[in-house]
């Protein structure tokens, strides 16, 4: 170690540390540039402001909890309190500025109908994209994000073909209280041969196969006491909605993918399987009436309404 | 005591360095222990179930963490599209606790009930099946292993260990009458661990097996639990921001 301060090569320049390794190694001790002390300077009596006006020193079980306040208002009652993250969401939520425009625009939604959402061009584009980001959060994990469904798991809502009915009211209900579709299992009641039959029979409700002997036989057993699937099928196999059963007179299937296969063969065993097996605990759709508001659920139903066929 | 002594003595120097710097960390931490009010008091948060806390014990195994975090922060963001913010005292039974840093996947502090049990067995077995537009990897595993369950009960002692009350002696069981009702507080007693896990399995068969309990009844019980202890309907919106 030197005992010098100052560089020994420039004896007038800036003073060193004292410090000098190897011999000649040393370290300036210039001091910090004018700008820098006061900036810090400044942050030092911004963080004595920020205590007085925000919450931050602890003191016994309690804390200082500073000036400022955010103001809300709770059921339709305006109060102001003091400021912290939570007053401040709630502030936001009531007052911000994108919650103001969305607010406007779920009142309207609230109580409008159909028609006059029909009809207003700007309610329309609203329906359509805070529809989409409702539906991309909630719905689109089952249901997939243009509505498409997953056959065999989770009902498309691109077509119109509706279990549990179509309207902006069905839809309504069905995501307020969610839904559990239920088909008892047939190999409790048919002989293997009697479900043979009516699936035979279910086939020509939609004409992939022409009325014959086997289907007359299995038309008996759907309209009768053994099958009696007409109780929720309904007598002409349209479904009923209230029970969130198929319509079969169609060629839109949910349950298997009848369409995807090319033999008749192969279309009966896929009919008969649900019929044997039923539907137990794989059509359940969870209620989002705590999870959304009154407005949001209409709102999902008007966007739903639209994705396809809505009635 | 003068500079250079430090500089030169690299032990000191660490140990130094390690308390000045702990300071920042210390002086945010320290006062939540001694605030009263750092955990709301709010109804409904309990221990989890036997089942539950396998399901979680299988979700920290997993890693899920690393993508998922379990903390709705209070912004209006978050707000709509997860639900509620978290709270502390939705949080006060985890050891550790899963609040996460690391957002690849969607927040799952509130993802019970969101979703079917069918749903989630089929999303974390395949997750594109179901989201095409997803990269989680597949967890196949879970329904082809048979949920090991036979130490729940101590895991369960460690917890309690860590101040959880799960109950051993029939003054702990009491307490936890009185504090959850009977209905949770036959679930948090430790000596019926075993048979209330296989009845909560059997009795909602998570993961669509009839016969077998799986890891996937576990995690599934587990998700469908998140976010659902408290009943925020019963309160005032105010009520929450009191406690900070």
């Amino acid at each position: 170690m030197s005992n010098t301060t100052t560089n020994p090569q420039k004896p007038t320049a800036v003073q060193t540390t004292g410090h000098a390794w190897d011999g000649d190694l040393q370290e300036f001790n210039n001091p910090l540039p004018r700008w820098w002390l006061w900036a810090f300077y400044a942050t030092v009596v911004f963080a004595i402001g920020y205590w007085f006006v925000y919450p931050a020193w602890p003191v016994g079980g309690s804390w200082t909890k500073g000036f400022a306040s955010a103001t809300f208002s709770v059921g339709g009652k305006e109060q102001t309190m003091r400021w912290n993250t939570r007053s401040e969401l709630l502030q936001d939520l009531d007052s911000g500025a994108g919650a103001v425009r969305q607010r406007e625009y779920l009142q309207k939604i609230a109580s409008a109908d159909l028609e006059q959402v029909r009809q207003d061009p700007k309610m329309q584009d609203f329906v359509r994209q805070a529809g989409k980001v409702l539906f991309g959060t909630n719905c689109a994990a089952c249901h997939g994000s243009g509505g498409q469904g997953v056959i065999g798991q989770f009902p498309a809502l691109n077509d119109d073909d509706w279990l549990w009915g179509g309207t902006v009211d069905d839809i309504r209900r069905t995501l307020i209280g969610g839904r559990n579709g239920f088909m008892p299992a047939f190999r409790e009641a048919l002989t293997p041969a009697q479900a043979d039959d009516v699936a035979q029979y279910v086939l020509t409700l939609s004409g992939i196969v022409q009325p014959d002997e086997a289907a007359e036989r299995g038309k008996a057993i759907f309209h009768g006491s053994v099958g009696g699937c007409y109780y929720c099928h309904g007598d002409a196999g349209k479904g009923i909605k209230s029970m969130g059963a198929a319509n079969l007179s169609d060629k839109i299937w949910t349950l298997v993918d009848v369409n995807a296969t090319a033999t008749v063969a192969d279309k009966h065993a896929l009919v008969r399987s649900v019929i044997w097996n039923g539907v137990q605990n794989r059509r359940q759709m969870p209620a989002f009436g705590h999870r959304l508001s009154d407005a949001e659920i209409k709102l999902l139903a008007f966007y739903v309404h639209q994705l396809g066929g809505g009635q | 005591m003068r500079h250079e002594h430090i500089e030169v003595n690299s032990g000191l120097m660490i140990a130094l360095v390690l308390a000045v710097i702990s300071i920042g960390g210390l002086v945010e931490i320290v006062p939540l222990f001694y605030i009263n009010e750092t955990i709301e008091k709010v109804d409904g948060v309990r221990p989890y179930t036997p089942l539950e806390l396998r399901g979680r014990d299988i979700y920290v195994r997993e890693g899920c963490y690393l993508c998922h975090s379990q903390m709705v922060r209070p912004f209006r963001d978050e707000w709509l599209r997860y639900g509620h913010y978290s709270l502390a005292a939705e949080s006060k039974y985890d050891h550790p606790f899963q609040w996460g840093s690391k957002r690849t996947g969607p927040d799952l502090a509130r993802v019970g009930n969101k979703y079917s049990d069918q749903w989630q067995v089929q999303h974390l077995l395949k997750p594109t099946s179901v989201v095409p537009e997803s990269i989680m990897p597949n967890y196949p595993w879970l329904l082809h292993n048979d949920l090991s369950y036979a130490d729940v009960g101590d895991r369960m002692r460690a917890l309690r260990r860590t101040g959880v009350p799960y109950s051993l002696t029939q003054a702990e069981y009491e307490a936890n009458v009185k504090t959850f009702g009977k209905d949770v507080a036959d679930k948090l007693d430790i000596s019926q661990a075993q048979d209330n896990l296989l009845k909560q399995a059997r009795g909602r068969n998570y993961d669509g097996l009839p016969n077998r309990i799986t890891e996937m009844d576990a995690l599934v019980a587990y998700l469908q639990v998140l976010g659902t202890m408290v009943d925020f309907s019963k309160y005032d919106e105010g009520y929450f921001a009191e406690f900070r």
